[in-house]
């Protein structure tokens, strides 16, 4: 597909077949990415994550809003968990951004499943993410599976990363602290008229209190109704404020990537050569069985296996 | 995970109809068949099924109609998904229609009909095979 080359220009359609592709075949997708990369950096990538039910969805398309309102283009990557069972599922973030659906030149939604991949995000959500970048998207929102613990890829990802909670779940909070309270540059909590909301609000912030954080920026918290549209104004300010501290502090392309990003494909390279041939998961699998046995012992089966397949030095 | 291609199928309903159990039990039986379904939710457009279809990249295109507005609805998809250039995504309808109705459907380009008396392998295969 020589689509890539003309990706500033190209059209929605254009751009939902790359992610296709991306998403289906990684191989393919090296590809589409070495022609875009250097097109990409203009847009500013938001996340957004939090437990299921919190209202991600209803805020993204609220945020959606403001956006628009602004005359800037958007795109959304929505991202659900796939069965690991059948491999199914069921993508149903859009029912809550459907406001937005005739204006079909102006948001980009895409719903993504994880298939199998850990960390919040699916494998291909990185990329997808480029190539909304690419064809010239102002802002691009990823939400997150909400799974609560996590989803801490998105910190890698995003430029400014926004927690979502809602009141009632003060113990989950405490339940959340290591990793979600430390990639928070903006806490939301929704659902503000519910009861709670205002210990939800102090709960955070003795939270974020005993965290000592090293860098500079003090998260910021916000009380919203997203079914309501309250509150969604001043959020988008705090997102501005962000990411006017990043630029000023030279810390934006930094906090996009990481030395992490590039550990993540060389072990995705490595696994789809070594895991995924099939003289190899034969030779993997006789040394489990020896494992079976108790004829090997797992740390040296693996060193084994290295060995066999010429990696170990 | 297999790099097998994943089949992606929207499923929606069109118009003034407030019956989602049916749509939602589709859903749940594709999702279990290994499929990625992207629900929409109750009273879409046809213009705001093909914008999300294009979006999304699906290969099928699942309408629940019960309606009784079937065929008004079916010649409007069909039509603006020629206007799109989707048309080489497999369009099936699903819900209450009568049997005199379904050639006519099929007439204008559906590519299935299933009614109250399909049953669930029967949806599954045609779309793995179509696709």
């Amino acid at each position: 597909m020589k689509l890539s080359k003309n990706i500033k220009n190209s059209d929605i359609a254009t751009a939902a077949k790359l992610i296709t592709i991306i998403e289906n075949d990684r191989a393919q997708a090296a590809n589409i990415i070495k022609d875009i990369f250097l097109h990409t950096g203009n847009a500013y990538i938001i996340g957004v994550t939090g437990s299921p039910g919190v209202g991600k969805s209803t805020l993204v398309g609220e945020m959606v809003n403001i956006f628009r309102s602004q005359n800037l283009s958007v795109g959304v990557i929505a991202v659900d968990s796939s069965s690991p069972f059948s491999g199914g599922a069921i993508l149903g973030d859009r029912i809550r951004m459907q406001k937005h659906e005739s204006d079909s030149t102006g948001v980009f939604v895409r719903s993504m499943a994880t298939r199998g991949n850990l960390g919040g995000l699916a494998k291909a959500t990185r990329d997808a993410a480029y190539i909304m970048d690419a064809m010239g998207r102002d802002i691009i929102i990823i939400e997150t599976v909400g799974v609560g613990q996590v989803e801490l890829d998105i910190v890698r990802l995003a430029y400014t990363s926004v927690v979502v909670l809602a009141p009632g779940m003060g113990d989950d909070i405490q339940a959340m602290k290591a990793g979600i309270m430390e990639i928070g540059d903006i806490f939301v909590v929704n659902k503000a008229d519910h009861p709670g909301a205002d210990d939800a609000e102090r709960e955070i912030k003795y939270m974020l209190h005993i965290g000592m954080r090293k860098s500079g920026w003090e998260p910021e918290i916000i009380k919203t109704i997203a079914s309501k549209g309250t509150g969604i104004k001043e959020f988008v300010e705090k997102i501005n404020k962000h990411k006017k501290y990043l630029e000023d502090n030279n810390l934006k392309e930094k906090k996009k990537y990481g030395q992490d990003q590039l550990i993540k494909l060389i072990k995705e390279k490595l696994e789809l050569q070594i895991i995924k041939k099939k003289k190899n998961k034969k030779i993997i699998k006789q040394i489990v069985e020896k494992i079976v046995k108790k004829e090997k012992k797992p740390y040296s089966a693996a060193e084994d296996v290295l060995k066999k397949l010429g990696l170990n030095k | 995970m297999s790099e097998e291609k994943q089949i992606r199928v929207l499923v929606s309903k069109v118009g003034l109809d407030g019956h989602d159990k049916g749509v939602q039990l589709v859903a749940s039986i594709l999702r279990d068949a290994g499929m990625e379904v992207i629900y929409t939710g109750l009273r879409r457009t046809p213009d705001q099924c093909i914008n999300t279809a294009v979006q999304e990249d699906v290969d099928v295109i699942g309408l629940s109609i019960l309606s009784g507005a079937h065929l008004t609805i079916a010649s409007k998809m069909i039509n603006l998904m020629k206007k799109n250039n989707i048309q080489d995504k497999i369009f099936v309808i699903g819900g209450v229609i009568p049997d005199e109705d379904i050639p006519k459907l099929k007439d204008m380009g559906v590519n299935a009909v299933f009614t109250q008396s399909s049953n669930n392998e029967d949806m599954v295969q045609f779309i793995r095979d179509a696709v």
